[in-house]
């Protein structure tokens, strides 16, 4: 081949190539216009006030393509795959308690994106921003809705390189106080202090007492089930092979996800639950492995997200191993039930105590 | 392993910077081949990096994944990925010179896996691209190599690794800045991303194709080679490194495994695999000298990923004038004093100093490490690896450097667990300083490197 059939060869080569991939990003940027537009059959969504001291909500980050991607939605509890209300609050992860709310949000910067925590007060105003240094994954917020905290991915931006790493962190909104992850506390593992540089954290959950919470601690490549002081900045390993933990709201009981053995290892976990006074573990009635922090809607049953059509669909299965899955809601993640904030009111917000405006 | 195992984001600025050292310097040219497997590299690594940028934000924001499960299986692929690069060594060197069709071969695979990331929608599958992608990517590195080494003479090849290696950084400093120029002009572009990855991709197999010649040597010696490589105690015959004039006669014995494996018996080899190993026993992995930066300085946690990035960035400015110094004083030299520059940035960590240049200086020491023994060792190895068997020599020192340096991980991490970070560094200074001197004591008997 001469010089000039091989730069012949190579330009329509380009020209072609050229063609393929500026028909893709064009594709990709017109689909702005597709995903704003509904899908027929899907749900019914209306902007409107979303508040997170509503009694009787779910608020969930919606997925259903239409104007109201994204955003922050509310449906009544009672009926979740019913109408729903979205707000204009955009987030990736998302959870409520006690009239405080997280969102997880992702920034467009000139050149990568960037994550923020945003804290919000029950009518979604944002009251507080902080950096999250990697890609978000896990919210939560306690019952009383003062101690907020999540979790992101953060490093092993290569798959030729190392694992990736988490940090948790934990933000008091009393004082604004932020620990950017926990491993400033100090780790007791079988009684004696734990030193490792492996040490990650995720998936906090926070009992009623604002003080006492759970979470995943990963070491040596076992991960176990940890008790945490927010005041002793102590955590406590309680039980191996746990993780996402999350607390009934009775404070006995940790749904959590487990790598099962013979599994397939990209997909190991099932749904248990474990008595945190006997530490016996009951499996589910769900057969497909789930990847997330399971949500109490009450004492007795739990709610979850596994991959659907439009990114995610939420389940519910009652907690103590009877009965089966059921689909609840589809195009939803990040589930909250919302309750407005407890009695003992000292911290905000005032405005919720009530039914708020809808 | 290159150093850019783990870089986030990048300005255009410090990819310019890539071709501006050679700019100039025309005299000093390197070889068309060379310059056209360095293109090939660059447009390969924007294509593999546009992927690696966004794969977390895909798993995580698009799929609803958690990369943790992915991160698992992870490990399993990097120890294949090291047999796979000794196959494709081998494999080149059979029949004669087929690299530049084992080197295809790989790069072709890698485009391959890009639509069909498009398909895969859970880890198990992802996971199995990207594995897919790997073996093509072990492939190709040591035929490459090969070929960058047999197509520039002796006094030239620590410039033409250089040149090379600066060409692939600069295409992965490249890469994650097109990804996310894509994510931004689209609404959760992932399938653009991959696309324009795969055409990218398709576009570096044509020019290695189109523009990389298909065979170093002559078919007659080809020939010569398949007609004997049957049978016989393959390379036993052969002993010691080729004479230092490069493109001995062309009879040369078959290329066959055992031939390959014999390599370790010639001493030269030995010797230089024996370095690398030693020193990369010593060389604590990127993940904690940027982890122990961050400790030293408190570097904010959304500045930690820039950190990787100025490592790339110095390797990117350094490769090209750290090369022609490797020619000018020998490769084996400047690869000694590159672990002369790791050693310095252990120091750095561990000492009290606090100035602000701190930063500034480790990564470009750590860069400079980079420069001065990435292409280099490449370079150092062709003078001891006979021509015939160039690309599995260049797979084996390769191959045993990276286990090397995977010990070393292991090690390492086990050592800060035990001992505390500083500790842990410490010993890893005084196994660097003991490799240094034992490969300096090595090195009198080995051939120094050209003129």
């Amino acid at each position: 081949m001469t010089l000039r059939t091989r730069l012949l060869v190579l330009v329509s080569a380009l020209v072609v190539l050229a063609g393929v991939g500026t028909a893709s990003v064009l594709h990709a940027s017109a689909r702005a216009d597709r995903r704003d537009h509904a899908v027929p059959g899907g749900p019914q969504i209306t902007a409107g006030p979303v508040a997170l001291g509503t009694r009787g909500r779910m608020i969930f980050r919606n997925m259903a393509w239409g104007p109201h991607r994204d955003e922050l939605t509310s449906v009544p509890a009672s009926d979740p795959s019913g109408p729903r209300t979205a707000s204009k609050v955009k987030c990736l992860r998302f959870y409520a308690a006690g009239g405080t709310g997280v969102c997880l949000q992702s920034l467009h910067g000139p050149v990568q994106d960037t994550y923020r925590a945003v804290v919000l007060d029950s009518r979604l105003h944002a009251t507080a921003r902080y950096d999250v240094p990697g890609i978000p994954s896990r919210a939560r917020v306690s019952p009383s809705g003062r101690y907020v905290t999540w979790t992101a991915f953060v490093g092993g931006d290569s798959y030729a390189g190392t694992n990736f790493s988490t940090r948790a962190a934990v933000v008091d909104t009393r004082t604004g106080r932020l620990t950017p992850s926990l491993e400033a506390f100090r780790v007791v593992k079988d009684g004696r202090t734990h030193h490792a540089a492996d040490v990650n954290f995720w998936g906090v959950t926070f009992a009623a007492d604002d003080r006492t919470f759970y979470a995943t601690l990963a070491t040596h490549g076992t991960t176990y089930l940890v008790r945490g002081d927010l005041r002793a900045r102590t955590l406590t390993t309680l039980h191996p092979n746990v993780e996402c933990p999350s607390l009934s709201p009775d404070g006995t009981r940790v749904a959590y996800k487990k790598r099962v053995k013979g599994l397939p290892k990209d997909a190991p976990w099932h749904l248990y639950v474990l008595d945190l006074r006997t530490l016996r573990e009951t499996p589910v009635a769900e057969p497909r492995s789930v990847d997330d922090q399971a949500v109490w809607r009450d004492d007795h049953t739990l709610v979850y997200a596994l991959p659907g059509d439009y990114g995610a669909d939420l389940y519910t299965v009652p907690s103590d191993g009877t009965g089966q899955p059921r689909r609840i809601s589809t195009a939803a993640v990040s589930p909250a039930y919302v309750t407005p904030s407890p009695a003992r009111t000292r911290n905000p917000p005032p405005t919720t105590a009530g039914r708020s405006p809808r | 392993m290159y150093v850019a195992d783990s870089r986030a984001g990048t300005r255009a600025a410090s990819a310019e910077g890539a071709v501006r050292p050679r700019a100039g310097r025309r005299r000093a040219a390197v070889a068309p081949t060379v310059l056209a497997l360095g293109t090939v590299s660059l447009i390969t690594d924007v294509s593999s990096e546009m992927v690696t940028a966004v794969l977390p934000l895909y798993l995580v924001a698009g799929l609803g994944l958690s990369p943790l499960g992915f991160g698992l299986l992870d490990g399993v692929y990097n120890g294949f990925s090291a047999l796979v690069r000794l196959l494709g060594g081998h494999l080149a060197d059979r029949g004669g010179g087929r690299h530049k069709w084992v080197a295809g071969f790989g790069y072709g695979l890698s485009a391959a896996c890009k639509p069909l990331l498009l398909l895969a929608h859970s880890l198990t599958p992802i996971g199995l691209v990207l594995a897919a992608d790997r073996t093509g990517k072990g492939l190709r590195t040591a035929p490459r190599d090969a070929l960058i080494s047999l197509s520039s003479t002796p006094a030239t090849r620590g410039r033409a690794f250089g040149v090379h290696r600066a060409m692939d950084t600069a295409g992965a400093l490249l890469g994650p800045l097109v990804a996310f120029l894509i994510l931004r002009a689209t609404v959760d572009g992932y399938d653009a991303v991959f696309t324009v990855s795969f055409c990218v991709a398709v576009v570096g197999v044509l020019v290695l194709v189109l523009f990389v010649p298909g065979d170093t040597r002559t078919k007659a010696a080809a020939q010569t080679t398949e007609a004997t490589s049957s049978t016989g105690p393959g390379g036993s015959t052969r002993s010691g490194p080729p004479p230092a004039g490069e493109r001995p006669a062309r009879t040369t014995p078959p290329p066959t495994l055992r031939a390959a494996l014999s390599l370790l018996a010639t001493p030269a080899v030995r010797r230089i695999t024996l370095c690398a190993l030693l020193l990369g026993l010593a060389t604590v992995s990127d993940a904690f000298v940027f982890l122990l930066l961050q400790r030293r300085l408190g570097v904010p946690d959304r500045w930690f990923a820039l950190l990787p990035l100025g490592t790339a960035a110095a390797f990117l400015l350094l490769a090209v004038p750290l090369g022609r110094l490797a020619d000018r004083i020998g490769s084996r030299r400047l690869f000694l004093a590159g672990h002369g520059a790791l050693l310095l940035v252990y120091a750095l960590l561990l000492s009290a100093w606090h100035g602000t240049a701190l930063p500034y200086v480790v990564l470009l020491l750590h860069g400079g490490f980079y420069a001065a023994t990435d292409g280099v060792l490449m370079a150092a190895a062709s003078e001891s690896v006979p021509e015939e068997l160039r690309s599995s020599g260049l797979a084996l020192v390769q191959t045993g450097q990276a286990l090397a340096r995977f010990v070393c991980s292991l090690g390492f991490g086990a050592a800060w667990t035990a001992w505390g970070d500083r500790t842990a560094l410490t010993v890893s200074a005084v196994l660097l300083t003991v490799g240094v001197l034992v490969a300096l004591a090595l090195r009198p008997t080995a051939s120094e490197g050209p003129a």
